[in-house]
């Protein structure tokens, strides 16, 4: 693989295309996913890390990476806001996925909601990574409000259906300048392989990892799809054959020189 | 086998008798319970007349084993698939039934289990409600908690560790006013990432107050969804008015909290109608209040100071487990708590399943938190328990245990926005 492909988020450039969720497995775990994961990045939810001295997932998070702290619970812009600048105060750094949800039982996000956080956050200096429903003219505002990667989904959170969304996240590689990040719905390795094949610059995945046998191992499984993915990128794939495919040309056979 | 509710006590004033008797044997002497009350803010909503009209054509011994197959196949469960999973012909099924809960309860909870604490503030009470430890003419220890003691008692419960805390008051808005319970809100907030509510019921205004005053979390049991049954075990006062406690997570919701928490009381009637009724309270409360979180509790009847003998009748665990299941299925963003009215082993099997929520370290009476949590006599007077609860593991050896089973115990996963 090239050694200089990195990726870079809001001027901060990272070796590793997978980030890791955390909310779904015990903290003790986290060092060894990390691990086998060889992810740099590591998201964590601001409500949980917003706990007293009793085991704060703080405390489990290796040395080095990256802090994407997010704002789930938030129902709007305001609490959006008012979560990502708590996480500054705690010391999670500058870096913010915002995730705001109208609704509790697909967790779907809210655009138009998101789209709003991103501005001000982003004004306000934070590096925004906005978590959407893969929809262009809003990944064009979004764009427009600063934000530093696009994060569409793939499908429900939590549900590792894989690429359900696949033709609109193609959109979004094809039309959009910064990182598109696939993050929600990737359940293996395959499909988090392809995503990367069709040009998305990383994958976050959490439940395809929590509710995996060996979650180690299954970190490691994505680390290589992933990387397999972005290589495959990088060399451009080949043709694809036509089944039945004809040597002569009906139509155009008639045509001379 | 019925329970036998009715006790006499000696404590008790011929009037008083005379009138306990009345109610309990003459249904004519009871109010209307599906009347309103001067003051009861009436919503008019949709939702209660979805929920009956299904209850009331729920015939749970039509669905068979092919009903039930089918539902366990279906991506996603309907209202049809649910009944049938709440059914009989379900019974043969439950190993696949938790296993399928187990994968809906991982993918939106993770390993994740919750752990709270309630906090009962007083245990006065106006109504007659005769399967209840707290119910006006049971002969206990009454009291009331000044705020140097709620603050008392929430310090030693914040001391080991707990981050959620569950206020709970007896239904009685002349001894435990919405002010009184507001003020205990905000020292709540002091002590605790997230404060829960589980009183009264009150109009949307009373509730928006209480959401200023820091609470964000509003359970209310509706006890039974049959509201002639409801009717011959709630025969006094406020309580008793079946629709505006039916109403009240909606209005809660209107005045602007955060999540509403729904439950009946298996073992008051027919259990299955009643789990019917609870999923669907909060399937059709979800759809009308998309952004609310919402939660179910499957509490079963247990012994009360006074009357041992009181059990869950038909609802064994086999039964409860059937149900916490097809919840789980049918409602797979819902929290789902289970008390300390469960037994050590049972709660420690179904947190596995399809439980999110655990209660530790648990007193249903009043003030004894520092004797139950230190051993240390507080010297201070203790009021009687609502119920006796069958869990009493503390917070440190529910944590330490939840680790053991490979689940992740979480202390807070909230904020006050």
């Amino acid at each position: 693989m090239q050694t200089n492909d990195k990726l870079v988020i809001g001027g901060h450039e990272f070796s590793s295309r997978f980030i890791l969720g955390s909310g779904k497995y015990s903290l003790k775990l986290i060092e060894a996913a990390v691990r086998d994961a060889g992810a740099e990045i590591i998201t964590l939810a601001v409500r949980r890390a917003n706990t007293k001295d009793h085991e704060n997932i703080l405390d489990y998070i290796p040395k080095g990476v990256t802090l994407l702290p997010n704002t789930s619970g938030a129902r709007n812009a305001q609490e959006a806001v008012r979560i990502a600048r708590l996480a500054r105060e705690l010391g999670c750094g500058d870096f913010v996925k915002i995730e705001i949800m109208h609704d509790s039982k697909y967790l779907l996000p809210d655009n138009y909601e998101t789209i709003k956080a991103t501005e001000i956050l982003a004004k306000e200096g934070f590096v925004v990574l906005p978590y959407m429903y893969p929809d262009l003219n809003a990944a064009r505002d979004l764009v427009n409000a600063g934000a530093a990667a696009v994060m569409p989904l793939a499908s429900p959170i939590g549900s590792n259906k894989g690429l359900a969304t696949r033709d609109f996240i193609q959109i979004l590689i094809d039309e959009i300048d910064l990182p598109i990040i696939v993050d929600a719905g990737i359940g293996r390795p395959s499909q988090a392989c392809e995503a990367m094949e069709m040009g998305a610059a990383a994958i976050m995945a959490n439940t395809a990892l929590a509710t995996a046998g060996d979650l180690p191992m299954m970190a490691l499984a994505f680390r290589k799809a992933i990387e397999a993915g972005r290589q495959a990128y990088l060399s451009g794939l080949g043709r694809v054959l036509v089944r039945g495919a004809s040597a002569s040309d009906p139509l155009t056979g008639f045509l001379r020189d | 086998m019925e329970n036998q509710f009715f006790v006499d006590s000696e404590f008790l004033s011929p009037e008083a008798l005379r009138r306990k008797h009345q109610l309990e044997n003459d249904p004519s002497s009871r109010r209307n319970h599906m009347e309103y009350l001067p003051g009861m803010e009436q919503i008019r909503s949709d939702v209660m007349e979805k929920v009956i009209s299904q209850m009331n054509s729920y015939d749970a011994v039509s669905y068979t084993a092919r009903d039930v197959q089918a539902a366990l196949q279906h991506e996603s469960c309907s209202i049809e698939d649910f009944k049938a999973l709440l059914s009989p012909a379900a019974e043969p099924f439950l190993e696949q039934m938790a296993q399928k809960a187990r994968l809906e309860t991982r993918k939106h909870f993770g390993n994740t289990v919750y752990l709270f604490t309630p906090l009962y503030i007083a245990n006065y009470c106006d109504n007659y409600c005769i399967y209840c430890g707290f119910n006006c003419y049971n002969h206990i220890r009454r009291m009331k908690l000044n705020a140097e003691q709620i603050e008392h008692e929430m310090k030693i419960i914040a001391d080991s560790g707990m981050e959620e805390i569950l206020m709970l008051t007896g239904e009685s808005r002349s001894m435990s006013g919405v002010e009184y319970i507001g003020e205990a809100c905000k020292l709540a907030r002091k002590y605790f990432r997230m404060v829960g509510l589980e009183i009264y019921p009150v109009n949307s205004d009373e509730y928006r107050y209480l959401r200023e005053c820091g609470a964000d979390y509003v359970t209310v049991f509706q006890e039974t969804y049959d509201p002639d049954k409801y009717e011959t075990l709630h025969l006094l006062g406020h309580k008793r008015v079946w629709p505006y406690r039916f109403e009240a997570q909606e209005r809660a919701l209107m005045g602007g909290m955060r999540g509403v928490g729904f439950s009946a009381l298996l073992g008051l009637a027919d259990f299955r109608k009643d789990a019917l009724a609870t999923g669907l309270h909060v399937y059709y409360l979800q759809r009308k209040y998309p952004h609310a979180e919402m939660s179910l509790s499957c509490p079963r009847l247990r012994p009360i100071v006074n009357n041992d003998k009181i059990n869950p009748l038909d609802v064994h665990e086999r039964q409860l487990c059937q149900v916490l299941c097809a919840y789980r299925i049918f409602l797979p963003f819902a929290g789902i708590t289970v008390s300390s009215r469960e037994s050590e082993q049972f709660r420690n099997g179904i947190v596995k399943i399809a439980a999110t929520k655990v209660s530790a370290g648990v007193s249903t009476g009043i003030g004894d938190h520092e004797s139950k949590y230190t051993g240390k006599e507080s010297g201070e007077a203790e009021g009687d328990e609502q119920f006796e609860i069958n869990d009493s593991r503390s917070f440190g050896k529910m944590y330490a245990d939840i680790s053991a089973e490979g689940l992740q115990p979480v202390l807070n996963d909230y904020l006050y926005v």
